[in-house]
């Protein structure tokens, strides 16, 4: 049986479960993103200044607003998006992190995700950690599809969904403000977001989309739903039990608040402004 | 141990941020410092490359595939070559990021995304929460796997070096991902984050057709214009517009803040801008807490006069 690189992750399904060349091909018609998987996180709300412990360990988030990753909620979008016109069939919601990021999931269920798998763990994990992590899940899960935000908000590091792309082979496709269907749906094209503007890529599945801020705008949970949510099921999982090695040559030191900027000035009027710009500040 | 730093060159020229960059492997110190360009055609950025304060050696693959700069691609290429490099760097921008993660792990180490100083050959500064703190990070990989905040180096020059130019061969492509095209923005107009001068507009100016007026001053500045999420999320300007914690970081010269509060998120986004206006009509504004020059006004009034000095 051929296997071409775009529809590997359903051949290789076929073959496990020793299914015609025939059935292989009715999966195909019906597009290779049976089960998109997407990342969320939880993170200190985008609203709520972050505050640097007293200790200088990191920061404050005990008794704080905590919410899911704006990015993150795009992905989840996304990813009902494309369930809802018919081009795949499940959205898991995946997370890793402490026992509290099970609200974090059960918000993108209560968007109308399917399932939820949440790696539990207080350990401050880096992305190439998570990374690891996500690929222990995408090779029992294998999705034809993965999208993650393209960044936290807190560690703001955009490393995760290239660095879970280079370890799976699965293609890469960052920054994404348009997610089209191609080629019977073995392929995407993606629009994204470059510092002089906007590209465009075609990438087969499976693939890793990472979200930006265009692509969407996420819908709010309605009350039925959120209560809805509370019996789909989530899959909890002890870090410890995946078996992945998450050990991490980089460690922080220190956290420390940035410089306060110096109190300004005043103007009184605009003419007053352009002289201080010009002659003052120097930057007109 | 050498550093190789990934150069990022526009027909034929190199990209400023690339001298930024080199400002970091300078301060790392320890070695040579390498360039690696990838590209079509590339002799004249290479000669350019060659001519770098600071750089000993240039790396050339020059082959088609590499004009698009996928990341697939310029991953496999710099992990062909990461042998016996110490650090191996990339500018914070749209390539270093879509780059350098896959690189790290590949050569299974952690990225350090952002760096804004060096401390020491394995401790950086990083900002974290969009710059509402910063973290010091040590690493103890053999190779350090880094991307550089190009506006937190002040550039090396850009002629008095003479760098050796050797070519390498290219790596494996990956041909299920490709180039399709581009949409520049309006190449007149500087980008959001890299423009010495940025006017922006909040809620306060009630509309997107009012955005004209910052346009019009943005012209006379060679500014980029930007917005606050509350203006963009009120359907006045796109999102590309966005600078915050959710939208563009950005650092110029000069912010001008115009009708906007200054939500958290927004001045995260905007408060390691050099010099900081703010024109707001309500005195209590935040906005005039981080601005050097602060003015109480209609912006409807200020903005025109505004306009018209600069044509004085």
């Amino acid at each position: 049986m051929r296997c071409d690189a775009g529809v590997k992750l359903v051949c290789r399904q076929a073959q496990a479960s020793g299914a015609s060349v025939e059935s292989t091909a009715q999966s195909l018609n019906r597009g290779v993103v049976v089960k998109i998987i997407v990342g969320v996180k939880r993170v200190l709300d985008y609203n709520v200044k972050a505050r640097v412990k007293a200790d200088k360990s990191g920061i404050e988030l005990a008794n704080v607003k905590m919410s899911m990753n704006p990015f993150d909620e795009i992905a989840v979008e996304e990813a009902l998006r494309i369930k809802e016109a018919g081009r795949a069939e499940e959205v898991v919601v995946v997370s890793i992190g402490p026992a509290q990021s099970q609200e974090t999931i059960r918000t993108g269920l209560a968007m109308g995700a399917d399932r939820g798998i949440l790696i539990q763990t207080d350990e401050q994990l880096q992305p190439l950690a998570i990374a690891k992590l996500f690929k222990h899940v995408i090779d029992k899960e294998s999705p034809g599809l993965v999208i993650l935000g393209k960044q936290a908000i807190d560690g703001d590091n955009n490393q995760t969904g290239q660095m879970l792309s280079a370890l799976t082979g699965m293609t890469q496709a960052t920054f994404a403000s348009k997610v089209e269907f191609e080629e019977g749906d073995q392929a995407l094209k993606v629009t994204r977001e470059v510092d002089a503007g906007l590209e465009s890529v075609r990438v087969q599945l499976p693939c890793i989309v990472t979200t930006d801020l265009r692509l969407n705008e996420p819908r709010y949970a309605k009350l039925p739903n959120i209560m809805k949510a509370k019996k789909k099921p989530l899959e909890v999982i002890e870090l410890a039990d995946t078996g992945v090695d998450t050990a991490s040559k980089l460690s922080v030191v220190e956290v420390n608040e940035p410089a306060k900027r110096q109190a300004g000035v005043m103007v009184d009027s605009v003419a007053q402004l352009i002289e201080k710009l010009r002659n003052e500040a120097k930057v007109i | 141990m050498n550093t190789l730093i990934l150069a990022e060159h526009d027909a034929g020229e190199l990209r400023p941020a690339t001298l930024n960059v080199v400002a970091a492997a300078g301060q790392i110190g320890g070695g040579e410092v390498h360039l690696l360009l990838a590209g079509q055609d590339v002799a004249a950025a290479a000669e350019a490359a060659a001519a770098v304060d600071g750089v000993n050696r240039v790396l050339v693959a020059d082959a088609a595939p590499y004009a698009n700069a996928m990341a697939a691609d310029l991953s496999a290429l710099v992990v062909s070559l990461a042998e016996g490099y110490g650090h191996i760097l990339f500018a914070e921008n749209a390539t270093g990021k879509n780059v350098m993660p896959r690189v790290a792990a590949l050569l299974d180490v952690s990225g350090i995304s952002g760096i804004s100083q060096v401390i020491s050959s394995d401790t950086f500064v990083r900002p974290i929460y969009a710059g509402n703190a910063l973290a010091t990070v040590k690493s103890e990989d053999a190779v350090k796997v880094i991307t550089v905040r190009p506006t937190s180096f002040d550039p090396v020059e850009a002629t008095g070096g003479s760098a050796a130019i050797e070519a390498v061969e290219a790596a494996a492509i990956d041909e299920r991902a490709r180039f399709l095209g581009q949409e520049l923005s309006d190449s007149d107009r500087p980008e959001l984050t890299s423009a010495d001068i940025v006017v922006s507009g909040g809620r306060g100016m009630q509309n997107g057709d009012n955005f004209s007026m910052l346009d019009e001053i943005a012209g006379k500045l060679n500014a980029a214009v930007g917005a606050s999420r509350a203006a963009v999320d009120a359907g006045f300007v796109p999102n590309e517009y966005q600078v915050g914690q959710t939208g563009k970081v950005v650092a110029p010269n000069l912010y001008l803040a115009v009708g906007i509060s200054g939500a958290i998120q927004h001045l995260a986004g905007m408060k390691d801008s050099k010099v900081i206006v703010a024109i707001n009509k309500d005195e209590e504004a935040p906005i005039f807490q981080v601005a050097d020059y602060g003015l109480v006004a209609d912006l409807f009034e200020a903005l025109p006069e505004l306009s018209a000095a600069l044509d004085g």
